[in-house]
């Protein structure tokens, strides 16, 4: 992340200077630090309303027993969960909720997934390898019916926009099975102290 | 399709909810004080992953403003021409996996640009449909408990990212 980090800001430097728009670059920067506290802010709201949700499933045992159904297929990505039930039943929560398109429920549950993994981890500032296992998952994005995209397509009046969706699962598919693949492959090659 | 797609998603929820809560009332645990105890970590947990946001979304929206992708668009229009991809299609290349919001009208661009049933529209929706704002994601999940070293996650979602690009031109080739 670091070299990331440093990368995008230096090379946004460079080339505003070669095209000649820094005053659009220092405007930008200073409001998108604004705008990070505005969607920061905004989540508040949405996020207390799933974690109730949640915590109520949670205290029904609701959560237990779809963890039960779950835990087999989960523990093999997940291998150091074996003796964290919480984590796995909302892993399993939060990839259904993305699967359905509820990204809006899949937030918290991923976050509290994320809590979970965390109350077992020696070193609390470093990402555990089924952290980094969850993470790369999740950034892959899989998604039964794109319904946002749809929408667009619809708004725009683009003619059978339903067939974007069996392209669109087939790519999810495969940038999901290889998220998978690299994670596990990457997880070999870091250790986890670099 | 479309309508019941629309139906099935907008019952989902109260389904859920409802399951949720029938269950609280046959086992008879406090609902009530259940959903308040979760909800209180709504606002620490929001407030905990403002410093990540702040970070990426100041890098992302530099690297935007700065005409990077512009010159970046410059450079491989040739390799783009020679495998034919559309130029335009190069920005949501490069924007998928840093802002969703960008995405999402870099995808109204294309539209406007090329019309609504050209072949980059198709290539840009299922470009935009098939994945997920990787650092966005990285950011909430990870700032959400306090992880500064994300190892390896990153640089496997990112590959992830470009296997699904590359999917994505190859499958709209077979398909459109």
């Amino acid at each position: 992340m670091n070299y990331i980090f440093i990368f995008l800001v230096l090379i946004s430097i460079i080339c505003a200077v070669i095209t000649g728009r820094v005053d659009k670059l220092v405007d930008e920067m200073l409001q998108a630090s604004q705008r990070a506290v505005t969607v920061a802010i905004g989540l508040i709201g949405i996020m207390a309303f799933w974690l109730g949700i949640v915590n109520i499933a949670k205290g029904s045992g609701l959560c237990e027993i779809f963890s039960n159904i779950i835990r087999k297929p989960l523990l093999k990505i997940f291998p150091d969960l074996r003796d964290n039930n919480d984590a796995i039943s909302n892993i399993a929560m939060n990839i259904s909720a993305n699967a359905l398109g509820l990204s809006n429920a899949a937030t918290p549950f991923g976050i509290k997934a994320m809590e979970d993994m965390q109350k077992t981890n020696e070193n609390k500032s470093v990402a555990t390898n089924s952290m980094c296992t969850f993470l790369a998952i999740n950034t892959a994005g899989f998604q039964l019916v794109p319904a946002t995209v749809l929408a667009i397509l619809v708004a725009n009046g683009t003619e059978n926009p339903t067939q974007i969706i069996l392209p669109t699962l087939i790519v999810t598919s495969i940038a999901f099975i290889s998220a998978l693949f690299y994670v596990k492959l990457l997880e070999r090659i870091f250790n986890k102290n670099d | 399709m479309i309508k019941s797609l629309n139906m099935l998603s907008a019952y989902i929820l109260p389904l859920i909810i409802s399951v949720i809560l029938l269950h609280s009332l046959y086992k008879k645990s406090c609902a009530y004080e259940d959903f308040i105890e979760g909800a209180k970590d709504g606002f620490t947990i929001a407030v905990r992953i403002i410093p990540y946001l702040v970070a990426i979304m100041v890098a992302v929206s530099m690297f935007r403003a700065s005409g990077a992708i512009e010159i970046l668009q410059n450079l491989f229009s040739p390799i783009l021409n020679y495998f034919k991809i559309p130029t335009e299609t190069l920005i949501i290349c490069i924007t998928r996996s840093l802002s969703g919001s960008a995405t999402l009208g870099v995808l109204s661009d294309i539209i406007n640009e090329t019309g609504a049933n050209s072949y980059a529209t198709k290539l840009a929706a299922v470009i935009t449909g098939s994945s997920e704002t990787t650092f966005y994601v990285a950011s909430v999940y990870f700032g959400s408990v306090g992880i500064k070293k994300f190892r390896h996650s990153l640089p496997a979602g990112i590959l992830a990212d470009i296997t699904g690009l590359i999917a994505a031109i190859f499958i709209c080739r077979l398909f459109f």
